[in-house]
């Protein structure tokens, strides 16, 4: 047999094509609502009108008449065997966590939250006999406005729960570093202001769905889901199944940005269902469905003061932060603002900071991750902040931003939230940034139109962001509570004919693993990129594993995949010593084959040896016939992307209209694997965080109906909506891992919404307006300026 | 339940569907065409649209029995012996998809949009595909993919090629699909 030595180096950093694509392009998908088994019933789930009530009755027996229909439940028929969803991360010693049933027992506390099921032999007749299902509710007042729930008279979202805390509050969670006080009091300027971060909607473009296969006492569960092992494990401790009895695969995964980051009562349902009827069960979200219960995100109010000295010192920080965890606590509810709490100082040295939140309950759906996680709600306040304070003082916000970053030099730096930012260079990128997007040109072009009173106004928005990625350290995830570490696992095998398969223990839902798995194992093994086969979301194929959220798969998985490659290569060396007749120490390794340095004697190639480890005719001492590895990353810190983003927006002050004209970001994410695949993770993020300023919000009434529940009332930009980007890149490669990698997925978004929105406020600066609520629509924009317009007038007036 | 005659992707099909059964999920359910996804039941997203008689329809809101005497075209038919439309070619060289759920639609969008404006500028492929929705790529370079696929199909229709097929697609749209027109009555594949 031959091998074909060709050579796979120089694939980092090079914009490979994606092997995931061939599937995708084709319609060969594996979506889980693909999934059919034989015999397999279909779930539809009575869900609750109401955003609080008490369940009086649930009567199935119409139900039960209706043709197809297999078998209809209520929460209180699974009561003893359902459990509490979970929530692995309890912030506080003493946060209230209340029982969350998958299915309503008593009480329901939210629009949406399920109260009963139907399973019927086909969807349509499970929709259907939903009708005759009768449920009698006796409605108990809504709590939707967080600082009213907060109010001592104001009705309990969980009344009988018994616990401390007060009036719908779920935990307080302070933090303070350095002198606060001295720092306001000493300080020239004090800028205070008050950010609303309103409720996403993530709208992922698949819907989640499930299904469930009972094999004798086994389970195999496929789910639309972002962590089929965290899946795994918590259905092994809310059913009782253990967990070498659970299979749990992640097949194609149409998008999550957070949202299928959770364990979900549809995903315990379908097992508990499964397992009572024996029969294979799926359930698939209708979109409505979808935006009324599968979590939200942001929702916070943020009240941020910052004190300085005249000269544009920043001196010190208080944050007061007001969280909406929604009716009940889901996997990391509670932890998303904590996240944040670390971000909130920014770029920026300082003396001081003080940081409290508040975790409030509300009669609406759970938020919990939504791509970046408390770090864009971070990220904008201290970006506007900044901003408003360099407007105080007469500066260019930029020339603020220069006197208070930590330049490159200073990096290692330990900043005043404690953590230590290992490498950066804010300058290079900003630098960067402000001559791609011309920003005094523009700068100038907006004095113009402001002198000539142009009714389209120009405005610029500056984000000098950074944010914390990998999400790993499992030791500092533990001093923060969170119930699981941060390791990834990885395994490399060569097979005998000199291929490899690659097991990661991240789960890609559209991050192109594959292809960047594959171009570090080819570069670290001098394998050609085809050879590479990577496998992943598959609790079987993949046991080991923390998947995929917080931009952590390449940084921590793409890490494991490096010291497992490098541990198959040491055994490789060993056995081609050995063939070679060579001293292992003689040894050199390049483009996949091993020479005898300082000779002329033929060199082996790796495919070579690992037909040679597979024959194991004749191995070294104490070698095993395998070039396999194993290997689990633990990063000793996180990683820190950063970047400058500059926005141009035109506005409409006569129709309030607002369009972006330009938008440059340039980003520092350490080494890049793909700079195809980079990008286009930059792309993506900006188009969610300019939706958050411009466009979405996920909205309430005050009787607690989610008014934005169908994709007509909840805009999602489309083609029309956006514009092209200028990207470009600076590189400081991290220090805390061998690829130099910092992670990608979230920064567009973190770092766009304060830049767009600090743009609108920008045009509208000669009005007088200061801040503007998100998202900017027109008609906000058009009543800012009319009001602005209004407050002119009678203070003139009074003069 | 009405009677119905359909060709999907070449191959005709006589059928019964409940009358309210929607195209989607005939497509997906009885004929196993699995390639079109659903994303929303609001007509919004774009994730299921196909081509019927050339032009894009968004299927999840097609009855299956309006479907009757006409011609679609869904993704699956739009790759032959591993031969890729350029529309996909496109796709794939450009980076335009990520996860890839709203790959098939857009697409099958995209190719009625240069069905009725071959060289369309970058602001007419924006509003072209309005109609669909990609949570993933921010629409960069869907945008470039459907240029570079305009240009390269322009090329092919310059060079010379076979008449025009009966679905309506334009001949550089459509590969050699599979012979057999077997008449498959309902049941369930894959
Ligand atoms: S599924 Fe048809 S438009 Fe969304
Ligand atoms: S690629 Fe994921 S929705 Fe478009």
């Amino acid at each position: 047999m031959t091998m074909a030595p060709e050579s796979g180096t120089d694939q980092i950093g090079s914009p490979r094509l994606r092997k995931e694509d061939a599937r995708l392009i084709t319609g060969q998908t594996e979506w889980t609502d693909n999934i059919r088994q034989t015999g397999m019933l279909h779930v539809a789930f009575r869900r609750s009108p109401h955003a609080h009530a008490r369940i009086v009755s649930v009567d199935t027996s119409a139900a039960l008449q209706q043709p197809g229909v297999v078998a209809a439940y209520s929460g209180a028929d699974f009561a003893a065997e359902q459990g509490s969803l979970p929530c692995a991360w309890p912030v506080t010693e003493d946060m209230l966590l209340p029982d969350h049933p998958p299915m309503a027992v008593d009480e329901v506390r939210y629009v949406g939250e399920a109260v009963a099921c139907v399973v019927a032999r086909d969807a349509y007749a499970a929709a259907d006999a939903l009708e005759a299902l009768d449920v009698e509710f006796e409605p108990l007042p809504a709590v939707i406005d967080m600082e009213s729930a907060l109010a001592e008279d104001s009705p309990l979202v969980h009344a009988g729960s018994g616990q401390g805390q007060g009036a719908n509050k779920a935990f307080e969670w302070p933090m303070a570093s350095g002198d606060v006080d001295s720092a306001f009091d000493g300080a020239d300027v004090v800028v205070t202001r008050r950010y609303h971060q309103q409720r996403l909607i993530p709208a992922a473009m698949e819907p989640r769905s499930v299904v469930c296969r009972p094999d004798g006492d086994s389970f195999t569960l496929w789910s639309a889901t972002q962590v089929p092992h965290i899946v795994r494990l918590m259905l092994a401790m809310s059913t009782g199944v253990p967990e070498h009895k659970i299979r749990v695969i992640a097949p194609d995964v149409g998008g999550g940005f957070g949202s299928k980051l959770q364990v979900t009562a549809e995903e315990v349902l379908a097992l508990l269902l499964a397992r009572r009827l024996r029969k294979p069960v799926k359930w698939t979200e209708t979109r409505t469905e979808g935006f009324q219960t599968t979590h939200h995100g942001r929702d916070q109010i943020q009240d941020v003061s910052i004190a300085a000295d005249s000269d544009g010192r920043i001196r010190g920080l208080k944050v007061d932060l007001l969280a909406d965890m929604g009716a009940y606590m889901m996997l990391v509810t509670p932890g998303v603002p904590i996240l944040g709490a670390f971000m909130f100082p920014g770029i920026y040295k300082m003396d001081a900071y003080a940081f409290h939140c508040t975790g409030v309950f509300t009669t609406k759906m759970p938020t919990d991750a939504y791509r970046g996680a408390g770090r864009p709600e971070a990220t904008y306040a201290i970006e506007r902040i900044v901003t408003e304070l360099a407007e105080e003082i007469g500066m260019d916000p930029m020339e603020l931003r220069r006197r208070n970053w930590i330049t490159h030099e200073e990096f290692p730096h330990t900043g005043v939230a404690g953590l230590t930012y290992d490498s950066g260079n804010y300058e290079a990128a900003t630098d960067r940034a402000v001559e791609l997007f011309d920003y005094d040109g523009l700068r100038a072009e907006q004095r113009r139109r402001r002198e000539s009173g142009d009714p389209v106004q120009l405005g610029i928005g500056i984000s000098t962001y950074t944010e914390m990625c990998g999400l790993a350290p499992s030791r500092v995830l533990g001093q923060l509570s969170y119930g699981a570490g941060g390791w990834e696992n990885a395994s490399v095998r060569m097979l005998p004919t000199g291929k490899v398969e690659v097991v990661t223990g991240t789960s890609p839902h559209g991050q192109g693993h594959v292809t960047s798995w594959s171009q570090i194992v080819a570069d670290r093994l001098g394998v050609p990129f085809e050879d590479v086969e990577v496998l992943h979301g598959d609790t079987r194929v993949a046991p080991k594993g923390m998947d995929t959220y917080g931009s952590r798969s390449l940084v921590v998985g793409g890490t494991a995949v490096v010291e497992a490659c490098d541990r198959v290569l040491d055994k490789a060396r060993r056995l081609a010593a050995h063939m070679m007749e060579a001293d292992e120490g003689d040894l050199e390794f390049s483009d996949g084959r091993f020479t005898v340095r300082g000779t002329e004697r033929p060199s082996t190639s790796m495919q070579e040896v690992a037909l040679a480890a597979f024959a194991a005719h004749d191995l070294p001492e104490g070698a095993e016939a395998s070039l396999d590895a194993d290997a689990t990353f633990d990063p000793e810190n996180f990683s820190y992307p950063h970047g400058t983003h500059l926005c141009a927006v035109e506005v409409d002050t006569e129709t309030g209209d607002v369009s972006l004209r330009s938008y440059t970001a340039v980003d520092d994410v350490g080494t890049v694997v793909n700079p195809l695949i980079v990008d286009g993770q930059v792309h993506g993020g900006l188009a969610q965080g300019i939706a958050q300023a411009l466009f979405e919000e996920a909205a309430y009434d005050s009787d607690g109906n989610l008014v934005t529940s169908t994709m007509a009332d909840y805009p999602v930009p489309t083609a029309a909506d956006l514009p092209d980007f200028t990207l470009d890149r600076t590189t400081t490669p991290a220090t805390t891992n061998p690829l130099g990698t910092k992670g990608v997925g979230e920064a567009g978004t973190i770092a766009s919404t304060p830049a767009v929105v600090g743009a609108v406020v920008d045009a509208l600066r000669p009005f007088g307006v200061r801040d503007l609520r998100m998202p900017c629509t027109p008609q906000r924009v058009w009543r800012a300026v009319a009001e602005a317009r209004e407050a002119g007038r009678s203070e003139g007036g009074q003069r | 339940m009405p009677h119905i005659r359909v060709t999907v992707d070449g191959v005709s099909y006589d059928d019964q569907v409940e009358a309210r059964r929607l195209l989607v999920h005939y497509l997906r359910e009885e004929l196993g065409k699995i390639g079109t996804p659903v994303g929303c039941d609001t007509t919004n997203c774009g994730a299921c649209t196909v081509l019927m008689d050339g032009h894009s329809v968004k299927s999840c809101s097609v009855l299956a029995c309006q479907a009757d005497g006409h011609d679609v075209t869904t993704v699956e038919a739009l790759a032959a012996d591993g031969d890729l439309h350029p529309i996909q070619r496109a796709f794939h060289e450009f980076h335009a998809l990520q996860c890839g759920y709203c790959t098939p639609g857009m697409m099958m969008a995209a190719l009625d949009l240069l069905r009725d404006n071959p060289d369309p500028s970058d602001d007419e492929i924006r509003q072209g595909l309005e109609g669909n929705m990609c949570r993933c790529t921010g629409y960069v370079n869907i945008v470039r993919a459907v240029r570079e696929a305009a240009a390269a199909m322009s090329e092919t229709a310059a060079a010379p090629e076979s008449e025009p097929r009966a679905t309506g697609v334009p001949p550089q749209m459509v590969r050699e699909q599979e012979p057999a027109p077997h008449a498959a009555s309902g049941g369930a594949s894959s």
